[in-house]
């Protein structure tokens, strides 16, 4: 739904300004998105101050900083901290993109971080992502296939195989879908840029007999056609992959099919 | 409260297995308006401010009559997909949506109707 302002309840306000670390030198300052469901409160802003002389360099340190030294309250998902789980997706200086990628010094003045944008919030920066996973798994990402089943493995000669590359590296962080306007207003029915590569990445599939049924499911002026290539998604991506083309990709085949 | 599972949500009523023709409808008449909309501008620009009895005169041509009716052809219904996608985008109360989409269509078919009129009439009645 088009939404241009925030409803009153989820306005920001200016929120607590924590201590500067007792005597460090080199301060760097967060500006983190707070929300508490249980408080009843709006979303605040926290001021945090980093001692980067004690911390590591990505914009990730600086959280488990605050969260280990500051404020054991700030909330949020991390795991590998190395850009192959996806769960430290968050809007970070105005992009979507991975915390522990994103190193604090490709940032101007300070840090500000929201959680990714027009996603319900669980918690701070922990964005509900049940719809966006039932939408993955709508898309039927597995291989599917009515022929026997080879005694050893399904086979693929390396040209196909070539076929998945800048596809399969996608590690569904939602960075792209939430970047996304129409996945924005129509993310109800809008399968948006994540979900539609990874249904490209199984079209594409050589192994895969149900490249029809695929196409049937995806062809809808919602699930695949709100795409208007506006290639936030293709911008936002940590990976540096284009879902935007993969979509693109998709809706040739649905073309091509026609003719 | 809404006790349907996210996949059920997600499923929803199902594929529409449309949309392609709309794509396409649109790539198509983007690419007949590019021609078109060139000599429509040319046409326009060159008879900018000419008396009355000129502007009939070279619009009385058939091809340039012919031509026009293409133009108003594809651009109305260039310009009746594209409001629809807008109005898909943004309006999701569903009356509203039901009644906009038709409006849109109305509208596209009325000034159609009233500009292919205006050709004709200049083309044979001067």
């Amino acid at each position: 739904m088009v939404e241009l302002a925030l409803p009153k309840n989820s306005q920001i306000n200016e929120g607590k300004v924590w201590p500067k670390p007792a005597g460090a030198t080199n301060l760097r300052e967060y500006r983190v998105y707070r929300w508490n469901p249980d408080d009843g409160k709006n979303p605040r802003i926290d001021t945090y101050y980093i001692d980067i002389d004690d911390c590591g360099p990505m914009v990730l340190d600086g959280l488990l900083y605050i969260k280990n030294k500051i404020d054991p309250t700030l909330t949020l998902r991390r795991s590998c901290r190395e850009g192959i789980c996806g769960s430290c997706a968050m809007n970070i200086d105005g992009t979507n993109t991975l915390a522990c990628t994103k190193g604090m010094d490709e940032i101007k003045g300070s840090v500000k971080i929201y959680p990714l944008p027009h996603m319900p919030v669980v918690k701070d920066l922990v964005p509900d992502l049940t719809n966006f996973y039932a939408q993955h798994r709508s898309i039927e990402p597995w291989l599917k296939t009515v022929s026997p089943t080879p005694a050893k493995e399904w086979r693929q000669s390396h040209e196909d195989r070539q076929k998945l590359d800048g596809l399969y590296e996608c590690i569904l962080c939602a960075c792209c879908s939430t970047s996304c306007p129409s996945y924005w207003w129509n993310g109800d029915r809008y399968l948006g840029p994540a979900v539609l590569l990874q249904a490209y990445r199984w079209l594409i599939d050589s192994r895969d007999e149900a490249t029809g049924e695929r196409l049937d499911n995806l062809e809808d002026p919602f699930r695949l056609y709100r795409c208007h290539t506006i290639m936030n998604c293709a911008q936002a991506c940590p990976k540096g992959l284009n879902p935007a083309k993969a979509i693109g990709e998709i809706k040739k085949m649905l073309v091509e099919r026609r003719f | 409260m809404d006790m349907r599972t996210p996949l059920g949500k997600v499923r929803g009523l199902g594929s529409a297995k449309e949309g392609t023709d709309h794509f396409w409808r649109q790539r198509l008449t983007a690419v007949a308006n590019l021609p078109l909309l060139i000599f429509f501008v040319f046409f326009v620009a060159r008879y900018a401010g000419a008396p009355h009895a000129e502007v009939v005169a070279a619009l009385s041509n058939p091809f340039v009559a012919v031509i026009m009716a293409f133009v108003v052809t594809s651009a109305l219904v260039h310009m009746r997909i594209g409001m629809q996608v807008i109005i898909e985008d943004y309006v999701h109360a569903e009356g509203a949506k039901i009644a906009l989409l038709m409006l849109n269509t109305f509208f596209a078919i009325a000034i159609g109707g009233l500009c292919l009129f205006a050709i004709l009439k200049i083309a044979f009645a001067g």
